[in-house]
């Protein structure tokens, strides 16, 4: 159990996705600029990040790695993926109306969303095991949402703030997340 | 006003210079510039697979129906980026190791998929060939000029081709900063500053 514990402070702080492993930065700047779009987005990502990473352990452990067909991993992971985007928006649609709605446009939005892709790979790479890779996909998504809206915080006080014109929007953006992950940074060594 | 082939390729080089520009793909962008070898090499990879998987989409325009194209588009980039990363497994093993899961990754670079979308599903097969090649060199030379800056003052060399050339001398303290995660973001929010200074915009 310690373990698992051990497992999850290192992906949510240190080794967190978005800061120190460099993974879905897109939607980091893109979806950051306010409070509301930055929680849409980091609940989709839970929700979706929890399921690829079993689907795609299951999918490795249990047809690739067994047919020898590991070559064909890349386009195996992103069809489970894309199709797994796609049953999740029905099956909300159609179920959960309230929740559909608050994920919104992010839920298509998370196909190219290296995080998910990123963390699937990283699972299947490290050889983890079913409850190490299902421990893993949800710190790391969780790791996602903290940086996420910590991040959403401080740039819409940077709204307020008189920034140099070619300094602006994106350019001010990647600075600020230089800072953030600096601070994340001090986490290094803990574990 | 239509625009010729030579200028679909030069608009990748400044006006739409990717990740500047156009800010998409910035994972690979800010992991792999650490050196300027593997910058070149992750913009070579992602080159190729913009350039082919361009050709293959626009001369299946016709044929791709609307409803379905994305999973199409996915499709044949994820096809492409399976050669590449074969390739490069056979013939580029330490570059392999190096760029480890931002090959396979190279399916989810926003860059790549965007131009399917936005310029190869709506153009000729030669116009979409510049467009891919024009993009596709304009992001290897951000990758190795992100590369260059970092790797000259987080470790004082410069390598190309597995040979490092020390620029500042041996007396020089390597700024670590720069080739860690936070240097990576300053960097670049810093050369996208520079880069709307020197713009018209």
């Amino acid at each position: 159990m310690g373990d698992y514990i051990l497992l999850a402070i290192s992906c949510i702080l240190i080794n967190n996705i978005l800061l120190a492993q460099y993974l879905g930065n897109c939607p980091f700047l893109g979806t950051s600029k306010k409070m509301e779009t930055a929680v849409g987005m980091s609940m989709a990502v839970v929700f979706v990040l929890v399921m690829a990473g079993v689907i795609t352990w299951i999918v490795n452990n249990y047809v690739l790695v067994k047919f020898d067909l590991v070559y064909l991993r890349t386009i195996a992971f992103i069809l489970v993926i894309a199709s797994l985007v796609q049953f999740v928006e029905m099956f909300l649609k159609k179920s959960i109306p309230t929740l559909y709605a608050g994920l919104g446009i992010f839920l298509p939005l998370i196909t190219t969303n290296c995080a998910v892709m990123g963390v699937c790979l990283i699972n299947v790479n490290e050889e983890y095991t079913f409850v190490q890779a299902l421990v893993t996909s949800f710190s790391y998504a969780v790791g996602f949402g903290l940086a996420l809206i910590l991040f959403a915080g401080v740039r819409e006080r940077i709204i307020l703030a008189r920034v140099p014109r070619p300094l602006q929007d994106t350019s001010i953006g990647l600075v600020t997340a230089g800072v953030l992950s600096l601070a994340f940074f001090a986490f290094k060594g803990w574990v | 006003m239509a625009k010729s082939i030579a200028q679909e390729f030069t608009k990748g080089l400044w006006d739409e210079i990717p990740p500047f520009r156009l800010v998409l793909g910035l994972c690979p962008v800010l992991a792999v510039t650490k050196t300027v070898e593997n910058g070149i090499g992750m913009g070579l990879a992602t080159t190729f697979v913009l350039v082919c998987s361009n050709i293959l989409v626009s001369s299946l325009r016709k044929v791709i129906p609307a409803k379905v194209r994305i999973a199409c588009f996915i499709i044949i980039i994820a096809t492409f980026v399976t050669v590449v990363e074969l390739v490069m497994q056979a013939y580029a093993y330490p570059l392999f190791l190096k760029l480890g899961i931002f090959i396979p990754l190279i399916v989810v670079n926003c860059i790549v998929l965007g131009r399917s979308e936005a310029f190869a599903s709506k153009n000729g097969v030669v116009r979409s060939l510049a467009d891919g090649l024009g993009i596709g060199v304009g992001f290897t030379l951000s990758l190795a000029a992100l590369g260059a800056v970092r790797e000259l003052f987080g470790s004082g060399t410069l390598t190309i081709w597995e040979s490092s050339i020390q620029i500042f001398g041996p007396s020089f303290e390597p700024f670590t900063f720069m080739v860690e995660a936070p240097g990576a973001f300053v960097c670049l929010g810093l050369m996208l500053c520079i880069m709307n200074l020197l713009g018209k915009k």
